[in-house]
Order: structure tokens, then C-alpha cells, then sequence
């Protein structure tokens, strides 16, 4: 039994549907990584898998309860998105079936070995082992029927620069990734909130029953979607403010968390990270505004 | 006098001579870059740790090219301020910068690259000779040194080097003067890349006396934004200064 297997939790969420709910904890070593959620439909025709967590320990074990409930070939892998949590258990799974977006194949061959770095730094010895694999395969926007589910896979963006997103119309469960966050604050360390905004009106357009979010649990409704664009417009109205009232970076920290949010699990500590990720770019536009050359 | 005494008596005074009697202890504890620092920033007078000058920074740092740093000597202003000193004990490039509060409050908040875990020191050089020292430590992953500044990527950083934005605030937090200035800042470090940072800024009022002076160093982050405390009195009009390849720096503030 490879490591951490046992505490995997995988959710049934459908019709040949499965879920894996991580923690909605930051990275420690008494998780091991698993943080994050990722989902299989075995479709008649093969797997589909969503993401493959934050280990190559994790990839196992996941590939594990997956096998525990389809003897289907694994034929396609998809990476939601850039971010080690989701995809650093790419080397547990067959090499040839992972495919991601253009632009998260670049960033994993640009920033994979730092981010696996920084994961052993948090997670320690449960990365043992992990490298970084870049998916070979090109993920395209589109919908194709495969054994008995018609599968939709959409190219959006927002969390980060492409953040692919898989609606099953033959179930309605809709994978998010991380473009929905629940019951734990959304990351911010690639986003642009203007398109993650955009594409949470997309998401919520589509005729969903079921959704896994990329982190928190398995929803039947759109809370998750409120959630995350009620965190993303507040974080952003916090930021317009203290930089028209003049507020350095360190002030901008101290800022106490609303009533709101106070129970959310990581609401301080990713308010605190979002200020270094948002705050630079919002300041400099408060700021070109009162000089003339 | 017997040569034995004579020595005894020589390293007596030695020990409490003003070299020795100013070797005051860290007060972040055993940190083993402190008394470099001293020797080779804080030499020229008698020092003590002063918990009245203020170093604010986040205890872990996201981004370790932008780590926030808020200088506050205002508690000490009366004693007569000549200048601050801002290192970093363990960055390859230990300067941080000088800050000359000529006219305005002795605070100064800017950003700064680390390469890894370090005690930032604000050394405040008082008119009367002696220095007071404020420190807090910042938890990094590090790298913020060696890493080539991101504008470098962008096609076109050269058209807009220099480009200055500035405005002054009234607000809860005081009268303030913030200011950004486009420019890659590079350490040198960065393979390929030679040192290019701005070294010398002046604020000026309608007059044109200078009412504060900022000398960076490599270690201040791309794009440096400073933030001072105006003491009451919005009188900035011009920023003005250069970098060390000689390039100016001109704003003017509506």
C-alpha cells in the first residue's frame, strides 16, 4: 500500500463518477500534499481522469482507488491547471494518456522542478520520489463521446493562464479545477480576476448537477461559485481602497479579516499571500494616476 | 610598574574603551552575520539595539523578489537624525539603501529582494554620532537575488525606464508621499545581466530644496515603490535622480 493510500478519501459522485476530496488545509507534512480534489469518470471506452494530486506517494494511491473501481484502461489524463497540488502526481499515471492546455504544458517545463522544490520544503518526506512530468498530449476545447459519456472540455482561464475545466453533459458533474474554490479561500499566485470573473459566468451558465470544485467538498448547487467570486470581489475592493487611502504593502497586511470570512479555513494566510500576488499591480494604477511627466 | 600589570591594566582599558563597551548583543539572538554588519556599517560611533526604531516585514515572505520593508524611526526623531542604514545580513549584496529624512518623518517603506531567511537591520545615524539599531528577521524560500527581473522579458522595457508615478495621500494613515519608478533594478547576480539599479533620488519642494534623499542599492525590488511620511506638510513637486549607468529620473507631481 503505497503511502497515504488509506487516508485517501474518493467520493462517489455519479453514474462511473468518482471524486478524491483533499484537506482544505495548506501543504504540511501530516497531509503529505493532499489538498487538493481531482475526479475519474470510466467512461465504457476508458478512464478519465482529472488531475493526479500533489505526489508521485499521492499519484499512486490515487491510481490505486481508481483501479479499485474500474478495470478500464486510464486513456486520457487531464491537468486542470499549473499548480503543484494538482499535478505532481503526473508520473504515477501512463505517460502517454497525460494532456493539458498549450500554456500549462509551458508553465509546468518552466516552473515544475521549482514548484516540486518548494513542495518538498512544506510537505517534506512525502514528496520522496516526486519529479515533474510535463503531459506530452495537447488538451483542445471540445466535446467528443467516448464510450458512454459525452465528455466537454473547456479551455478558460482566471485562476491562472489556462485552466482547463471537464463538463460531463451525460451526468452533468462539472470538474472545475481551481477556477471554484469552497469552504477554503481561493490562491492567487497566477490569477487575473477580470477573466477568473469571466469564467465563473461561464460556469455558471452551464446546465451543471454536480461539482467538483478544485478544493472543498462535492457541491450539488452554484455556492461554490458565489464563494469564489464573493472572496475575489472583496479581496479586490480591500486592495482599490487601501491603495487610494495610501496604504504601503505592510499596512495592506494588517489589515484585520472581515466577520465574513472568519471561519473560512486559510482565509488569513491566503489574504496575506493574495497582497504580495494583487496588490503591486493595483497600487501602480493608483498611483499613475496623480503625476505628470 | 611591573610588565605583568601593565599589560593587565592595557587590557582593562582596552575592554572598556568605547570599541568594546559598544558591542552590544543581538537582539534576534545568536545570528552570526551581526558583527560584519557592525564592523562594516554601523563602525563610526557608538551603538545599541533600540526597540523605538521600527522594521516591519512580513514574518514569511510570498515573493521573495518583493518583500515588504517599513523603516519607522519616528519614536527616536527628536534625538536629530543624520541618516538611516538599511542591510540585509545574509543577501549576497548586504546594502540595502541610505534614507536622508532631511525635512520629513524618519519613515521610509519600500520593497526589497532576498536570496534567503535574513535579519533586515535599520541603523539610524543620530547628529550626535551614535547609531541605534532596529532588526526583524523575514522567512524566505529566497532566490529574489540571483532571478533576472521580470521586465527583461518584456520587449520594450527601455521606453518606459524611468517612468515615474507619484501621489500624495490625507488620510487615516497620515500625509504621505507614495512613488514608483519603472526600472529592472538588477543585482549583477543574474547570469549574463550586469548590476543596473537607480542610486540616487531627491525629493524636492516648490523651492527646490531637498526635502528627503534615498540612495538604493541592487537589493530594492524592480519597479521600487517608496512610501514617506510627509509630517503634515504635502510639499513634494519633483522627484528627481539618476541610475548608475547614468540614466535620469524625473517626475514632477500634479
Amino acid at each position: 500500500m503505497p503511502a497515504f493510500g488509506a487516508g485517501l478519501e474518493v467520493q462517489a459522485v455519479a453514474a462511473d463518477t468518482w471524486a478524491l476530496v483533499g484537506h482544505t488545509e495548506d501543504l504540511t507534512p501530516s497531509n503529505g500534499g493532499n489538498i487538493a480534489n481531482a475526479g475519474f469518470v470510466a467512461t465504457g471506452a476508458g478512464v478519465v481522469v482529472i488531475d493526479t494530486s500533489a505526489s508521485k506517494a499521492l499519484g499512486e494511491a490515487w491510481l490505486a482507488a481508481i483501479r479499485d473501481r474500474s478495470t478500464e484502461p486510464v486513456v486520457r489524463v487531464y491537468n486542470t491547471h499549473l499548480h503543484p497540488d494538482h499535478i505532481l502526481g503526473n508520473m504515477a499515471f501512463p505517460r502517454e494518456a497525460l494532456a493539458t492546455l498549450p500554456a500549462t504544458r509551458q508553465s509546468i517545463r518552466e516552473l515544475g522542478e521549482a514548484f516540486n522544490d518548494n513542495l518538498y520544503r512544506m510537505v517534506g518526506g512525502g514528496m520522496k520520489g516526486t519529479e515533474a512530468v510535463v503531459p506530452d498530449g495537447v488538451a483542445e476545447a471540445g466535446t467528443t463521446l467516448l464510450g458512454h459519456h459525452r465528455i466537454r472540455v473547456m479551455a478558460l482561464r482566471g485562476h491562472s493562464a489556462a485552466d482547463l475545466v471537464v463538463f460531463d453533459e451525460t451526468t452533468g458533474v462539472l470538474f472545475t479545477g481551481d477556477l471554484v474554490f469552497f469552504d477554503r479561500a481561493p490562491t492567487t499566485p497566477h490569477a487575473n480576476l477580470a477573466e477568473w470573473r469571466r469564467s465563473l459566468d461561464l460556469l455558471a451558465a452551464l446546465p451543471f448537477k454536480r461539482m467538483v470544485p478544485g478544493h472543498g467538498p462535492v457541491l450539488d448547487d452554484a455556492r461554490g461559485i458565489a464563494m469564489t467570486r464573493r472572496w475575489l470581489d472583496w479581496i479586490e475592493q480591500t486592495f482599490v481602497d487601501a491603495a487610494r487611502q495610501g496604504l504601503d504593502m505592510n499596512d495592506v497586511l494588517a489589515l484585520p479579516l472581515p466577520p465574513e470570512w472568519a471561519s473560512l479555513p486559510l482565509a488569513a494566510s491566503e489574504y496575506r499571500r493574495s497582497v504580495a500576488h494583487l496588490y503591486p499591480a493595483i497600487e501602480r494604477r493608483v498611483l499613475s494616476a496623480g503625476v505628470s511627466p | 610598574m611591573n610588565p605583568t600589570l601593565s599589560a593587565v591594566i592595557s587590557l582593562l582599558l582596552a575592554l572598556l574603551s568605547p570599541a568594546c563597551a559598544a558591542a552590544p548583543t543581538d537582539p534576534l539572538g545568536d545570528r552570526g552575520r551581526w558583527p560584519d554588519m557592525q564592523r562594516q556599517f554601523y563602525a563610526d560611533g557608538p551603538i545599541s539595539f533600540d526597540a523605538r526604531v521600527r522594521v516591519e516585514v512580513p514574518a514569511n515572505a510570498e515573493d521573495a523578489m518583493n518583500v515588504p520593508v517599513a523603516v519607522d524611526a519616528r519614536a527616536v526623531a527628536s534625538e536629530g537624525i543624520e541618516r538611516i542604514v538599511v542591510v540585509a545580513d545574509y543577501n549576497p549584496i548586504l546594502k540595502v539603501l541610505e534614507f536622508e529624512p532631511v525635512t520629513v518623518a524618519p519613515y521610509l517603506a519600500f520593497r526589497i529582494k532576498v536570496q534567503q531567511s535574513t535579519p533586515i537591520r535599520a541603523g539610524v545615524k543620530l547628529k550626535d554620532g551614535r547609531w541605534l539599531i532596529g532588526s526583524a528577521v523575514v522567512a524566505s524560500q529566497g532566490g529574489g537575488c540571483t532571478a533576472p527581473s521580470n521586465g527583461r522579458g518584456t520587449p520594450g522595457w527601455e521606453r518606459t525606464l524611468n517612468t515615474v508615478s507619484a501621489r500624495q495621500f490625507s488620510s487615516a494613515v497620515g500625509d504621505r508621499l507614495r512613488f514608483s519608478i519603472l526600472h529592472p533594478m538588477d543585482t549583477g547576480l543574474a547570469n549574463g545581466i550586469p548590476a543596473f539599479f537607480i542610486d540616487e533620488l531627491n525629493l524636492r519642494d516648490a523651492g527646490g530644496n531637498t526635502v528627503a534623499r534615498i540612495r538604493p542599492a541592487e537589493p530594492v525590488s524592480e519597479n521600487p515603490v517608496f512610501t514617506l511620511d510627509l509630517a503634515g506638510a504635502l510639499t513634494v513637486v519633483q522627484i528627481d535622480g539618476r541610475d548608475n549607468n547614468g540614466n535620469k529620473v524625473l517626475g514632477t507631481l500634479r
